[in-house]
């Protein structure tokens, strides 16, 4: 399952964040920031803690199922005194969940934590990104290996020069995404996928932000909706 | 002045090239004195564009100043700050200065320079950025648009024959020249016979290939490479012989002198590859004795102009 990864802000920067405000209000999220050990339940305890050794009052918190989820979001609805008596609201969810709760109610937002990127749980404690969502997927002819999320220059025909027994010149510890790819295609008897030249990328793909309305009856047909 | 570099690469003789990196800030006074000093003992002289992602004075400003001084200058251009549009308008501006010849480069990741926090760009990687040369030289840019005026570029590219695995990067390799790279000029090479093994596939290619020489300078420099430079592996009787010189830093620059004009020496006597490419990083005063050493250096060639 994709999560949303994220990393907890140093206290100094969300001090910085919240500026004048004394009276703090702060969220979690029990989905992806819970696992990210971010803004889960014992997070958002220890926040509350930190915060009131720096002075501030802290006038209530809450740690909805899906941050993200407007549904999910209502809850927090039982607890709008509380919020609205804040001059802060602490998120310790994903720019999705900040975003959300921001548009929801007056109180400022303020990110308590990074949005680092889309990615998947190798291992306990241990995140990947896999998926750019770049709009124009080229797994077809990289052995269903992402070269654009996994090789950190996301080169689309191969390997550069700083690739060294297979790993990456910038992090000895990642994989070079092009080895990886070309092992792959080769055990697969497909290496003439690779020996195409990749055009460059076509940005128009989408057209950023991101937006897509599907049209009424083109589902039942498969068609690509327009972008 | 030397011969326009495709035509030397058409010459079938054995060819030199070097580089020279430009300075970090404006005095110009010791990048102006390599090129004076190697501009008529080349065939032609590299310009690195922001070497191993360190901010410097331009490649496109340093290739003019070497084509104004009487030389024959390769533009290196990387993918890494500039996007497409950028890259073009580079060429062409390039092109009308007289500037003939374009190495075309992915790029270091900004991660290993000095401005680690910037943002790295790829939109074209090297063998994009090498059609997109093909592409101005067909009169057209890479949004399909007519240019007014002709292009020409001759257009090199890179290899590293030492890589680990070999094979994906042959197949860059062959991808590069498929995009229209006429030259290559290579990673290190130390050990020859490796290279020899290299050039067996090498040669299949309408190419004409460099072999790279980087100057050891000390034992520690080789050793270095060997733990961070992806690609390069320098044998241990080579560091033995630079570590033979003790701590005497004239000593060892010497044996690497020796080293590098063997290495030379042998690449063209047994006709391995079309040339070399030495790379004296910093030491680019000692490059015309290595020549010279290399049986290659001689009096400076007639100038035409």
């Amino acid at each position: 399952m994709i999560r949303t990864i994220t990393r907890q802000k140093p206290l100094a920067g969300i001090l910085v964040g919240l500026g004048e405000a004394r009276r703090v209000f702060i969220v979690g999220c029990g989905t992806c920031s819970t696992m990210c050990r971010t803004g889960g339940v014992a997070e958002v305890a220890a926040m509350a803690d930190a915060l009131g050794r720096e002075g501030l009052q802290i006038t209530g918190t809450a740690v909805p199922p899906v941050a993200c989820d407007d549904l999910d979001l209502a809850v927090l609805d039982e607890q709008a005194a509380a919020i609205d008596a804040a001059q802060a609201v602490l998120v310790l969810a994903c720019g999705f969940g900040a975003q959300s709760l921001g548009a929801r109610r007056a109180v400022p937002v303020v990110p308590g934590v990074d949005t680092l990127f889309v990615g998947k749980e190798r291992g306990p404690g241990r995140f990947e990104e896999i998926c750019r969502q770049c709009a124009e997927c080229v797994l077809a002819d990289t052995g269903g290996i992402c070269p654009v999320a996994s090789c950190h220059k996301g080169l689309l025909n191969g390997p550069c020069g700083g690739t060294r027994d297979g790993k990456c010149e910038v992090d000895r510890e990642m994989d070079c995404a092009w080895t990886l790819i070309y092992q792959r295609l080769d055990r697969q008897g497909r290496l003439d996928r690779m020996r195409r030249l990749q055009p460059p990328r076509d940005h128009r793909a989408v057209l950023r932000p991101g937006k897509l309305a599907i049209q009424p009856g083109e589902e039942e047909h498969g068609d690509a909706p327009a972008v | 002045m030397p011969q326009p570099f495709r035509e030397a690469l058409a010459s079938g003789r054995f060819l030199v090239t070097t580089e020279v990196g430009p300075p970090k800030g404006t005095d110009l006074g010791g990048f102006l004195h390599h090129v004076d000093l190697l501009k008529d003992r080349v065939d032609a002289i590299n310009v690195t564009d922001h070497q191993s992602s360190v901010m410097r004075y331009p490649s496109l400003g340093g290739a003019l100043l070497v084509q104004e001084r009487g030389g024959q200058a390769i533009l290196q251009m990387t993918c890494r700050d500039r996007n497409r549009l950028a890259l073009q308008a580079d060429l062409l501006f390039a092109c009308t200065r007289g500037i003939r010849n374009v190495l075309c480069l992915t790029g270091d990741a900004v991660a290993v320079g000095d401005h680690r926090g910037a943002r790295g760009v790829f939109d074209l990687d090297s063998a994009q950025l090498l059609d997109a040369v093909r592409t101005l030289r067909g009169g057209k840019d890479l949004g399909g648009n007519e240019l007014v005026g002709g292009f020409d570029m001759c257009a090199g590219a890179t290899v590293t024959p030492e890589a680990r695995p070999i094979e994906p990067q042959l197949i860059k390799f062959e991808k590069k020249a498929a995009a229209g790279a006429e030259f290559f000029q290579t990673q290190a090479v130390y050990d020859l016979d490796r290279f020899r093994r290299f050039m067996e596939h090498a040669r299949r290619l309408d190419a004409r290939i460099l072999a790279g020489i980087i100057l050891l300078t000390s034992a520690r420099m080789a050793r270095f490479m060997n733990a961070n430079v992806p690609g390069i592996c320098v044998p241990d009787a080579l560091i033995d012989e630079l570590a033979s010189a003790g701590k005497d830093k004239a000593k060892a620059l010497r044996k690497g002198i020796e080293i590098a004009a063997r290495a030379i020496a042998a690449i063209r006597e047994q006709g391995l590859c079309h040339g070399v490419h030495l790379m004296a990083i910093g030491r680019e005063e000692v490059v015309p004795e290595i020549l010279a050493a290399a049986g290659i250096g001689g009096p400076p060639p007639p100038t035409t102009s």
